[in-house]
């Protein structure tokens, strides 16, 4: 299949980076997706249709031998700079490219089917209007089809479109890529994009990224290009026309081999994409993109990528080609666009419906009415008016919340209101608590429940007149009713038994036995408390903290001890009836810090020494917490456990376990059971712990398994967090555990939380995920509630929605402060509601999206087998898919792969998550770190859950040394990473430093201190403290990065070829795993062919 | 008379013997006939400072069944070195040891004056002994600091070298370990679950050595300390620290609401006191000392909930079967006696409170093992104080008055059996009643003169830890009761036989119904006149009895109104607490507590002995009223206004303090003796505390006998109950009467 050959001669221009040798495939143009900021396109949309661009498909190539010539990094978004201002502007739509696969018949893990995508992407933001929002990829795969050389004869297939506009498309075989080499190939779809930019900007994106390499497949053939329409209806392209022109502008792209692509008729394309970076930006112009269609012929130019800088030469036949990796959505370029469109302006949540910024964005959010999206994202902010809309779309509709959410010191933390004795305002019927979008109605007397409908009275002490618009005279002077976010005081009727809370107490109880005494931990812990005391969390200005403490030590019995102030010595109780665990004292075990000071350092002080001979190897751990939870009911307050443990509790006890670690279960039907509680005794445990306020942190030291699925089944119930330091050792995790515990310790917690989601009529909460407790199917009831906690809940219809009052959602939490206040937090916000679906399309979170995902997929694993899950999550992702293409996209050829703007990142980002460890574990992956990271997940909230599955990669010297700012990332995978570079990844959890092996010496020597890259110690954890720039700079950048995430993340220093490479190039997301995850462009192709499947 | 009355007295002296008969009926048949059963009262370690015990172990007869030891009775020759065993008359040889004996030169045990001897035996580890406090602290401030410097002060007063455990209560037990260096370290118990010995061990860490990876140094292996030391601690090594522990020992923490009684555990104290000490060292000297302020009132052995608004259980329950909880914790209670008893160790428990504390279900734990039981009003009280350092108190050898793990076995002629019981804890004044069972047959007596043996043998772990076996044979004359009533009833010691018999009653009362016990009290004395005394049938005037029964109907008539049988205006406690101490007492202080004795002093002479009776209470005499529990000093109403007036403050009535201060110390001297510490009313005509007085005194004249009302000759006492002489009155009638 060659597309575009037939139109434009369109340059090929994939260059070919360096790729792994393993893929061939083109990558495809893909555009960076980056979606225009706002205000921009507005008017571009309307010209857009002008230019398409198309955007070279990515090529595949064709066997191993065909090197992919690295010329192109193509793509690389490099463009940002462009991109900002027209970038996306112009490029709006999303370059569609299309990319054509071609399909070799036995290639294939994935469905044989290559495809070619292309992605296109619309604008944007909705709120421009009419705009196109909807990127298209389209692909094509025309390619498939057709058998090598076959293929070429296709052409016509490709596209639907008008064959002019016909970009290459690339063909990608995904699977293997080894067995590429046979293929035939496909060639790389060109994309189109069509953009409007107007003619402006063109000039920058002249480069026209693409980078799609092609490979000359073996075979060879002329594939035919598939073209892709331009994709970007919304945009105003004209439809297909427009893409033609795409393909026709082909001259300018980099220089790619024969075909490059095709600027947009602007002309802009002239400038050499060659090299530079902007090549990248390919689709997204409506410059190249046209071009790049998988040029058959490009085969010719590959080998140096050199070559391609020039002009487009005549198509070549290419050899097969494979999507070209940069020309699929890149998250890089998306992320960077979102942060340049809208990381200036305050969001402002006055609007229903409004999409907020990215959450890899910084920005600042002005509460006007609805809750920041700190506290609430949604999947959707235009959600179906119907269930049958929303059933067709497949789009879940969920809300990721995070009721206590941290924010910038910039912005103000929500305002307690009183209303005094009768408590806060509610409706009689629904109990939802007055909002700013209750209606004042007959003068003010009463109001309507906007939730549902129900006219109340307005208490006398609450009247207020209302203004010739309808609103409360006093409305802006009441949070209640002018903000999204905001606190009540709650009154007796709120607490428990009537009565109100005492302040909260944290009990520490250590493991002490041998192993935990051997590592150093207890000695190290116990030094640390000792000032960490100082810093329990304090409400407001407190001077000294409400939250009482305790202490218990534990091997196979427990040890309490009395730390009364007026004690000389701390005086232990040994409680050794663990099977019916009790509290042995009540007076003295929870004191106020400063009182029993010096009780309690003598204490601290004497329990390293007096199990410093300890034999004693065996533990207990339901007792423990079960102790720790009489002991808050003893003193009636709800409370924290710190629980600090080693090994598999195998001591005849209550919730005694053994090793039941079978790595043979993996991939059976009976996987499940790994993540399955090995009894019911915790749950019934973390009942308990629940119904008096008592959340469990467990932090584990682990020789070997332990059996995490288990022991954080009480941590995850209580709404406690686990973490897990395996084979600690106090030189090498002693700064990690520290910072964690210092971190955990100190957090503002809320205590013995109920949530209720209200919800207009019309839709309902159905399902909640999240590290909490549930007794009925409305109250998320949580023992304990810290700012980093989420709760995800999911909402079904059980009526019609309607799009004149949009939908309406209250997040009420009822939570006891640290100082022991009860309080009420309000959140709401305000979605629109749509009978469109490309209203959906349009305003969906592609990161929320992924954040509910792979909570449900998580979730899952509990009781399908992880295929199943895998399936499942595949097939809903294809349909949501499809549903777009079908119903939203402009109609293009069926070979093209259209994505909706909004959710061009799904495809990868879902790839991500498949391949994580819980879904997919490589065999370096225990049991206990599968099921670690499963709990994990299960609370974090969006901006966690991106970075945790696309790792952010970040190369050191690539910038100048003097430049302040975070260096940009660069996609995670090894075809990224230069031997002569150093580079910082992280994913939230993890933080590695990669050095590799023709790095500078000087860089080498101000990192390290050592004079080559042979003496750097490999896995060193620790980066010595040099007095220059690069080493400031690194050290610098990696403590923010530290600060930016709510666990400490211990370095590790990696040396290319080294051994624990492997280790780092886990997280080399976009390439294949070890363990079997499709690399992204295999994947893609792999959606396609499900997307073309469901369509057909 | 004279005589036998001498030959009672010495045999009592020498031996701590008396016999209720000690002429014996040769027969089955007529020994039941006697009525009154032949047995003793035995106080095995009657004070004997002129018995210096011997450093050698007794010569046991060789038969296996027999094994009785060497005696003053034993036949013995010389020549062959054989003596025979008066019991089986096994002709045995004497140990190597013995070659140089002859008639000259014998060894002590076989001299007349040794029938009670002591030896000790140098054999055998010598373990230290052992005193586990356990300590109620649910007690009201005052009183559970008075309990903490008592106890302080204890330890000053054991011998350096014994063991001390702490094991304290409230709501929950625990149990201290004494030999931490600086944090004070205990092992905590719900109060609410017992625990098996095993499970106590487990759970203390006393199962297995908790020396698990030591590397076993094959060469000192004895080294290890014993399990128990965390627990059980020398005094002189702890004593500092426990005195600092005690010194710290807080009120029971756990809030007690309002309308609540305090949680208190004592069930599962004793019983972890119990395991502990079972699972370390059984059967070795050890005391476990309870003080309790209330009632048990959570787990096994509770008595009462810990609602006020229910009262504990009384008397009145106890008979209309509404005592929820008695069976069961009495059950508790006994199962724990019983190992205790296995064990050898003893129970002993102070209560002090004002209400009860389960003395009547605890009192098993110091009745099975030789405790003592003491109860008072508050531990802030010196009859508390004084009678608890009295448990320390040493003799004239400086050592403590008190034996452990005691068996004693009874060796007995003609049977051939041997009995032996298991007495645990002993003092100097601890006594046994034994009854013997005559068994020749009526066709088959026993040869007329012969005489019967008994061999006593005690042996127990002496407070200097020395083992020691007391072994006392005595003799007595058989009769035949058809032909030599007179001689038998001659040799018949009534006070014994009342004591014995009250015994016997307070023992039936324990399992029976009271009236039911009295009845059957009433029968056994018609039956005893009816065969001993001399009357005319169907003629009450013409009764008559021999001096030796003279005192005893009088015996019964107080032993009817004692507190032993009747529970009337006493709590289940207060009889357990008295019925306890009625059978462990010697023999005079039993008698003092059937018939309480009364002194009587005035201008008229020295004080005198007078009747317990009303008549005896004069307005212008001070009586001092000694029941063994009480002493009560009494002011006639004419010396109360005397002393209103203040005349004893007048130098010319100098006699009159002197007569005031004279039962004073009289009383003080018998305070200073007794053990427990009776409780000591001053009182005087009119006060409230009179009512002991005059519950005590036989009502002689009563407002229902209005011939005395308003004389000046005695206090009318305001009762139903019948006096002395109407009750004489008709036991004569009965006696007399053929009907029964």
């Amino acid at each position: 299949m060659n597309v575009n050959q037939s139109a434009p001669p369109v340059p090929p221009f994939g260059q070919p980076q360096p790729v792994y040798a393993g893929y061939h495939q083109s990558s495809y143009g893909g555009q960076p997706g980056s979606t225009a900021p706002p205000t921009p396109y507005g008017a571009y949309n309307g010209p857009v249709p002008g230019y398409q661009q198309t955007l070279p498909p990515g090529v595949s190539r064709a066997p191993p031998s065909s090197e992919a010539p690295p010329a192109s990094t193509a793509q690389a978004p490099c463009g940002q700079a462009a991109y900002g201002q027209f970038g996306q502007g112009d490029v709006q739509n999303g370059p569609s490219s299309t990319v054509q696969m071609q399909r070799f018949p036995g290639s294939q893990p994935f469905g044989s089917v290559p495809l070619a995508p292309v992605v296109s992407q619309p604008a944007v933001l909705q709120p421009y209007g009419p705009p196109p929002t909807s990127a298209q990829v389209t692909a094509q795969l025309a390619g498939m089809q057709i058998s090598g050389a076959v293929a070429p004869a296709l052409p016509p297939v490709g596209l639907g479109y008008g064959p002019p506009t016909s970009l290459a498309s690339a063909s990608g075989s995904f699977p293997n890529s080894g067995l590429y080499g046979s293929y035939p190939q496909g060639q790389a779809p060109p994309l189109s994009q069509a953009q409007g930019h107007l003619g402006a900007q063109p000039p920058q994106r002249s480069a026209p990224p693409q980078a799609s390499s092609f490979t000359s497949p073996a075979s060879g053939g002329p594939r035919m290009p598939s073209m892709t329409g331009p994709l970007l209806p919304g945009q105003g392209f004209g439809g297909p026309s427009v893409s033609q022109p795409n393909h026709v502008s082909s001259p300018p792209p980099q220089a790619l081999p024969p075909g490059t692509q095709m600027t947009g008729p602007p002309g802009p394309p002239p400038p050499m994409h060659s090299s530079q970076q902007p090549g990248y930006q390919l689709q997204q112009n409506g410059s190249f993109g046209p071009a790049r269609g998988p040029q058959p012929n490009y085969g010719g130019p590959y080998p140096g990528a050199p070559t391609f800088g020039s002009q487009p030469g005549p198509p070549q036949p290419l050899p097969p080609k494979r999507l070209d990796p940069d020309a699929i959505p890149s998250p890089i370029q998306v992320i960077e666009d979102d942060r340049n469109n809208r990381g200036s302006e305050p969001f402002v949540t006055g609007v229903r419906g409004q999409v907020p910024p990215l959450v890899t964005t910084n920005f600042l959010v002005k509460d006007q009415g609805n809750a920041s999206p700190r506290y609430i994202r949604c999947t959707s902010y235009n959600i179906p008016c119907t269930s049958d809309m929303a059933k067709q779309a497949q789009v879940p509709l969920a809300a990721v919340i995070k009721p206590l959410a941290r924010l910038p010191p910039e912005e103000a933390s929500p305002y307690v209101v009183d209303h005094g004795e009768s408590g806060p305002l509610r409706c009689n019927r629904c109990k939802a608590y007055m909002c700013p979008f209750m209606q004042f109605v007959e003068g003010g007397r009463r109001f309507q429940c906007c939730f549902c409908s129900c006219i109340n009275d307005v208490p006398p002490q609450y009247f207020q007149h209302l203004d010739h618009t309808g609103k409360r005279v006093d409305a802006y002077d009441r949070p209640e009713l002018s903000l999204g976010s905001y606190e009540f005081l709650a009154t007796v009727d709120y607490c428990k038994n009537n009565k109100f809370p005492s302040p909260p107490a944290f009990i520490f109880m250590i493991d002490v036995s041998y192993n935990a005494i051997r590592s150093g931990l207890v000695r190290l812990l116990c030094e640390e408390l000792k000032s960490l005391l100082d810093f329990l969390p304090r409400e407001g200005g407190a001077e000294e903290s409400e939250i009482r403490v305790g202490f218990v030590t534990y091997n196979k019995v427990l040890h309490f001890y009395n730390v009364k102030s007026s004690l000389a010595q701390p005086q232990m109780m040994v409680v050794s009836d663990v099977a019916d665990m009790f509290v042995p004292l009540l007076d003295g075990f929870l004191v106020n810090v400063s009182e029993s000071r010096a009780v309690i350092t003598s204490l601290l002080d004497q329990i390293p020494e007096m199990f410093a001979d300890t034999r004693e190897t065996e533990t207990v751990f339901a007792p423990v917490i079960q102790a720790g939870m009489e002991a808050l009911k003893a003193a009636e307050c709800a409370g924290k456990l710190f629980l600090f443990h080693t090994s598999l509790p195998i001591a005849e006890a209550p919730g005694k376990l053994k090793n039941r670690d079978d790595r043979k279960l993996i991939n059976t039907d009976k996987e499940k059971t790994l993540f399955q509680p090995q009894t019911g005794a915790y749950q019934t445990l973390a009942k308990e712990c629940v119904a008096q306020g008592c959340c469990v942190d467990l932090f584990l030291f682990p020789n070997q398994y332990v059996d995490v699925a288990t022991l954080s089944v009480v941590p995850q119930l209580t709404g406690g967090s686990v973490y897990k330091y395996a084979c600690f050792q106090v030189e090498n995790d002693q700064e990690r555990f520290l910072s964690d515990l210092r971190r955990d310790v100190q957090k503002l917690v809320g205590f013995d939380a109920v949530m209720r989601v209200r919800t207009s009529t019309g839709i309902r909460a159905v399902d909640f995920f999240g590290a909490f407790y549930m007794s009925n199917t409305t109250d998320v009831e949580l023992a304990g509630l810290d700012g980093d906690k989420t709760v995800t809940v999911e909402f079904k219809h059980d009526d019609r929605l309607n799009e004149e009052s949009g939908a309406l959602l209250q997040c009420a939490l009822l939570y006891t402060s640290c100082a022991g206040q009860r309080r009420l937090r309000i959140h709401n916000l305000a979605l629109n509601c749509c009978t469109q679906l490309a209203d959906l399309y349009r305003n969906c979170e592609t990161d929320t999206l992924i954040n509910y995902m792979a909570k449900f997929a998580y979730r899952g694993v509990l009781n399908s087998p992880v295929k199943t899950v895998r399936d499942t999550l595949i097939t809903q992702c294809a349909q949501i898919l499809a549903c777009y293409r079908k119903n939203c996209a402009s109609p293009s050829s069926a070979g093209q792969l259209i994505l909706p703007e909004c959710m061009k990142l799904l495809p990868v980002y879902l790839n991500c998550v498949l391949k994580s460890d819980v879904l997919q574990p490589g065999a370096e992956v225990t049991t206990d770190d599968r099921a670690y990271v499963r709990q994990l997940v299960t609370s974090m909230d969006v901006a966690e859950t991106n970075v945790f599955f696309y790792p952010r990669l970040l190369p050191l010297t690539k910038s100048p040394i003097e430049s302040a700012t975070e260096p940009p990332a660069v996609r995670a995978s090894e075809e990224r990473l230069s031997n002569g570079d150093i580079y910082l990844l992280e994913n939230g959890l993890n933080l590695f430093l990669w050095v590799g092996a023709s790095v500078q010496q000087g860089v080498v020597q101000s990192l390290f201190s050592v004079s080559s890259f042979s003496q750097i110690t490999s896995g060193l954890s620790v980066l010595p403290v040099l007095d220059n720039p690069l080493s400031k700079k690194v050290r610098g950048l990696i403590d923010s990065l530290r600060a930016q995430r709510s666990r400490y993340m211990k370095l590790i220093v990696v040396k290319q070829e080294d051994k624990l490479e492997m280790l780092f190039k886990h997280f080399l997301v976009e390439d294949k795993s070890l363990s079997g995850g499709a690399s992204y462009v295999d994947f893609l192709c792999h959606m396609h062919k499900e997307i073309r499947q469901l369509l057909s | 008379m004279a005589t036998y009355l001498e030959f009672i007295q010495q045999n009592e002296e020498r031996d701590g013997v008396r016999f209720s008969w000690n002429v014996w009926p040769s027969s089955r048949l007529e020994a039941t006939r006697m009525v009154v059963p032949l047995a003793c009262l035995l106080t095995p370690l009657k004070e004997r400072p002129d018995l210096p015990p011997v450093q050698y172990e007794p010569v046991l007869c060789s038969r296996t069944t027999c094994r009785a030891i060497l005696n003053p009775l034993c036949q013995v020759d010389y020549r062959a070195k054989l003596w025979a065993c008066n019991f089986c008359f096994q002709r045995n040889q004497f140990p190597p040891v013995y070659t140089c004996i002859s008639e000259v030169n014998q060894p002590a045990e076989l001299m007349p004056q040794f029938s009670t001897i002591e030896y000790v035996i140098q054999r055998g580890a010598q373990y230290p002994l052992i005193f586990l406090y356990v300590v109620d602290t649910c007690l009201e401030e005052d009183d559970l600091q008075a309990l903490k410097e008592s106890l302080q002060m204890s330890l000053s007063l054991l011998p350096p070298d014994a063991l001390v455990g702490l094991i304290t209560f409230g709501r929950m037990v625990q149990v201290h370990e004494l030999s931490c260096e600086r944090i004070s370290k205990s092992y905590v118990f719900r109060g609410t679950k017992d625990l098996t010995a095993k499970q106590i061990q487990d759970m203390l860490g006393l199962t297995k050595p908790a020396m698990p990876m030591q590397q076993a140094r094959p060469g000192q292996p004895q080294e290890q300390p014993l399990v128990s030391s965390r627990f059980l601690q020398p005094v002189h090594k702890i004593d500092m620290n426990l005195t600092d522990l005690l010194g710290e020992l807080q009120r029971d923490p756990w809030p007690v609401t309002q309308g609540k009684r305090p949680l208190r555990s004592t069930g599962v104290a004793l019983s972890i006191a119990v395991g502990l000490l079972e699972g370390t060292f059984p059967n070795t000297g050890a005391r476990i000392m309870l003080f309790t302020g209330g009632p048990p009132t959570q787990g096994p052995g509770m008595v009462v909930g810990d609602e006020l608004k229910v009262p504990i259980r009384s008397w009145h329950d106890i008979e209309k079967d509404n005592a929820r909880f008695m069976k069961k914790a009495t059950k508790h209670y006994e199962m724990l006696a019983n190992r205790t008893a296995t064990n050898g160790h003893c129970i002993d428990i102070y209560a002090c409170a004002l209400d009860q504390t389960g003395l009547l279900e605890m009192k098993c734990c110091a009745n099975l093992t030789g405790g003592h039981m003491v109860m008072g009003d508050s531990f802030n009280t010196s009859l508390f104080k004084q009678t608890f350092q009295k448990i320390f108190s040493k003799d004239f050898n400086g050592d403590f008055r008190m034996a452990f793990g005691a068996t004693l076995e009874v060796k007995e002629l003609g049977v051939g059996g041997t009995s032996q019981w298991k007495i645990c804890g002993l003092d100097p004044t601890s006594t046994l009643g034994i009854y013997f069972e005559v068994v020749s047959q009526h066709n088959a007596p026993v040869p007329q003169g012969g005489r019967g043996a008994i061999q006593y043998v005690t042996r127990y772990q002496h407070s200097s830890t020395q083992r020691r076996i007391r072994v006392t044979t005595i003799a007595r004359n058989w009769a035949d009761a058809q032909s030599q009533l007179r001689h038998i009833e001659a040799a018949f010691d009534q006070e014994a036989a009342a004591v014995l018999m009250a015994r016997l009653g307070v023992f039936r009362a324990e399992s029976e119904e009271g009236p039911d016990v009295l009845r059957w009290l009433d029968r056994q004395l018609i039956r005893l006149c009816q065969k001993f005394g001399q009357y005319n049938k169907e003629d009450p005037t013409s009764f008559r009895l021999s001096d030796s029964f003279s005192l005893y109907p009088q015996f019964m008539f107080h032993l009817r109104r004692s507190p032993f049988l009747q529970v009337f205006n006493n709590s289940p406690d207060e009889s357990s607490y008295y019925r306890h101490h009625f059978a462990r007492q010697d023999l005079t202080q039993s008698l003092i507590m059937i018939q309480p004795i009364l002194y009587s002093y005035s201008f008229h002479g020295p004080p005198e002995p007078v009747l317990l009776d009303s008549s005896s209470i004069l307005a212008d005499r001070i009586l001092l009223m000694d029941t063994f529990f009480q002493i009560v000093i009494y002011l006639g109403e004419t010396i109360v206004q005397w002393r209103k007036a203040g005349y004893q403050d007048m130098p010319e009535y100098e006699n009159f303090r002197h007569l005031l201060q004279a039962p004073l110390d009289d009383a003080q001297e018998i305070l200073q003796a007794r053990f427990p510490m009776p409780r000591y009313i001053n009182t005087e005509h009119g006060g409230s505390q009179a009512r002991f007085l005059l519950s005590k005194v036989n009502p002689s004249q009563t407002h229902n006998n209005l011939y005395a009302w308003g004389q000046e000759t005695g206090a009318p006492i305001l009762t139903d109950d019948v006096s002395l002489q109407v009750f004489v009155d008709h036991l004569k009638k009965l006696a007399v009467s053929s009907a029964c």
